[in-house]
């Protein structure tokens, strides 16, 4: 296709993408670098009878007039970044010349913001995403034995938990698994602990939450796998047969380095979706115990106050550099793919 | 597998076939379990004394005289203003998958029949853009939005959705654009057509499977969409999703669970309905496109 005819017919989504993905990606880089401005305070006398007092108040109308003048706030370079509640890097090295051990240096940091909020999206990624790509394969591989007759049934309600909406997935878990819920009331039976209640521990909110994200995520990967499964060839899995081959030495001889190639795509994939992990934190109403990057992000821009923009931005930026380093490999294989191909 | 030369054992498949009964039960009971409760009182749904009256419905007998109500339903779609919520959904959802099509298709036929380099470089550009998590991009429009004042209303979370579906649907079109032969266009332009006639007339007829996949995507992109909406409206432009989460409540004012239960019930069911009868298009679009959207 000659240039012009290109540009004409790939203008409108050029733009789109343009206007609506890079630049606020470019917004956010400078929001991450102000601040919002300080209170500005004035000495304000105030006298009765018994004599004048100074007390120091918030100056409101020269506080709105800066703020009209300058709504990105004030410059703060990489402070934002190295503040209390992202990287941290005083704190970091007060903890480490104040502790005595490396367990007390982690506690200390593990109660910082950033840092607790890191420590859920990754141990969050690392078991929600071998558990999907394992029960994603294991019901494929046992879907795939079915009567074709009633497998689309099967395949429908084994899809359900990925259509829905993250929030309202959990919202429905919650539900249940809420001490006043089905399985959170046979829980504190089972436990004989009456005050037994998801909420109110840590780890069983944890674990709640990764068991919500492997429950939504495996179906990707069931129905990518399923769809592979398709493909493997029939003559080699019969010699194999013939050959005596037991049904796991099948799967991990000829099946799996088949559909090798779309394991370490959904692999990936699912990585870079658990990373941004959200909507169940507010679902299982669990902020007290979890939070991940983008729920901090979410919690800075429903600030009541006033709307955290610099923090939510420096935030945002980490997250996309954490993403970028887990898209590096995808980008990598797309592109050998594309120069293959041509 | 049902391969002739394979004997089965017996008790491999009772195991195969418990295993899945017990995945579908783990993937549909929530599910069932909601739509049962919604029609219940919160007394019985929720209840502190006995989780048993959720099925023997005794609190539901008490405070309306039937095992089943509808109060629920009817609580959050007139008095909670849920149809009002379900409408602006219609609205977003109809806006964004027609205009995202159309900008779409366009896009990505061209995309497919470039053989230049930088068709290469804006695919990879657009899957970079894929991943970007939405709530960083948020946090992008903000600010500005509030300065240029079109924060709260419609159309703007519409035509920010319409952006965010691009690079999926590019994908995905791209990839179906490029199993239709090229020799179908070519002929049309040794014929002298221009390349929009060509795409009106050879293209268009013949391109429906591809973009009824790339529009079920983009529906349940637009219809499940909670971190655009729920940051970028106000509380009277709410969707669906953000809707029910005011419904659960914060600290300040104390939600309506039972609300939130029927609209849960309310929002999952035409998406439900929907997939069961386009099943074949989604699973092909997960696939074919290699990308989740």
């Amino acid at each position: 296709m000659p240039n012009k005819s290109f540009f004409w017919f790939f203008l409108p989504t050029g733009l789109a993408m343009i206007l609506f993905i890079g630049l606020p990606i470019i917004s956010t880089g400078v929001q991450s670098f102000y601040a919002q401005h300080d209170q500005i305070l004035k000495e304000v006398k105030k006298c009765d009878p018994f004599g004048c007092k100074v007390s120091v108040q918030i100056d409101q109308e020269a506080s709105s007039k800066i703020r009209e003048e300058k709504p990105l706030g004030k410059f703060n370079g990489f402070g934002t970044y190295v503040d209390r509640n992202h990287l941290a890097t005083d704190q970091l090295s007060n903890f480490w010349n104040e502790s005595n051990s490396t367990g007390e240096f982690l506690t200390k940091v593990g109660n910082l913001p950033f840092y607790k909020a890191l420590i859920f999206t990754f141990t969050y990624c690392i078991i929600v995403t071998p558990c999907v790509l394992l029960l994603g394969f294991v019901i494929a591989l046992s879907l795939n034995s079915i009567s074709r007759k009633i497998r689309g049934a099967l395949i429908f309600g084994t899809i359900l938990p990925m259509i829905v909406t993250p929030l309202v997935g959990s919202l429905v878990l919650f539900w249940m698994v809420d001490a006043e819920g089905i399985i959170g009331a046979n829980l504190q039976l089972l436990m004989n602990d009456p005050y037994l209640s998801v909420k109110s521990s840590k780890t069983l909110t944890w674990i709640t939450i990764i068991i919500y994200g492997i429950w939504h995520h495996s179906p990707f990967a069931f129905v990518v796998f399923y769809a592979a499964l398709q493909t493997v060839p029939q003559e080699p899995l019969e010699a194999s047969i013939i050959d005596g081959a037991s049904r796991f030495q099948r799967v991990k001889h000829i099946v799996l380095p088949h559909i090798y190639p779309v394991v370490t795509f959904v692999a990936l994939i699912s990585l870079m979706d658990n990373f941004r992990v959200f909507e169940p934190i507010i679902g299982f109403s669990a902020q007290g115990s979890a939070q991940s990057l983008s729920w901090l992000i979410y919690d800075n821009l429903v600030n009541e106050e006033v709307i955290l923009f610099g923090s939510a931005a420096a935030t945002s930026i980490m997250t996309i550099i954490g993403i970028a380093i887990i898209l590096t490999p995808v980008l990598i294989r797309t592109w050998r793919e594309f120069r293959t191909n041509r | 597998m049902d391969y002739g030369l394979d004997k089965k054992s017996n008790s491999l498949k009772t195991f195969n076939t418990m295993f899945i009964v017990v995945w579908l039960l783990i993937a549909c009971f929530p599910f069932i379990w909601t739509f049962w409760g919604s029609f219940k009182v919160r007394a019985d749904f929720f209840s502190r004394a006995d989780w048993w009256y959720a099925i023997t419905a005794f609190n539901t007998l008490l405070e309306t005289g039937k095992s089943f109500t509808t109060e629920a339903y009817s609580g959050a779609w007139f008095e909670g203003e849920f149809w009002k919520a379900s409408r602006n959904t219609i609205i977003v959802t109809v806006s964004v998958v027609s205009v995202s099509l159309f900008l779409g298709t366009l896009g990505a036929y061209a995309l497919s029949r470039s053989t230049k380099n930088y068709a290469f470089w804006i695919l990879i550009i657009a899957l970079v853009f894929r991943a970007m998590p939405h709530i960083t991009l948020v946090s992008g429009y903000l600010f500005p939005f509030f300065q240029l004042q079109i924060w709260g209303i419609l159309p703007t979370t519409i035509v920010v959705l319409i952006a965010i579906n691009q690079p999926f649907t590019l994908w995905l079109l791209y990839s179906f654009f490029k199993t239709v032969p090229k020799e179908l266009d070519e002929s049309a332009l040794i014929d002298g057509c221009t390349y929009f006639q060509t795409f009106r007339h050879i293209i268009m007829p013949v391109m429906w499977p591809g973009v009824i996949t790339a529009g079920l995507f983009s529906l349940m992109l637009a219809y499940n969409d909670f971190t655009v909406t729920a940051l970028l409206l106000n509380q009277e432009n709410h969707t669906m999703v953000p809707k029910i989460q005011s419904y659960l409540g914060t600290n300040q004012h104390e939600g309506n669970l039972m609300w939130a239960v029927s609209s849960v019930v309310s929002a999952t069911a035409p998406l439900f309905l929907l997939v069961m009868f386009f099943q074949k298009q989604v699973i092909s679009g997960l696939t074919a496109g290699a990308v989740k959207g």
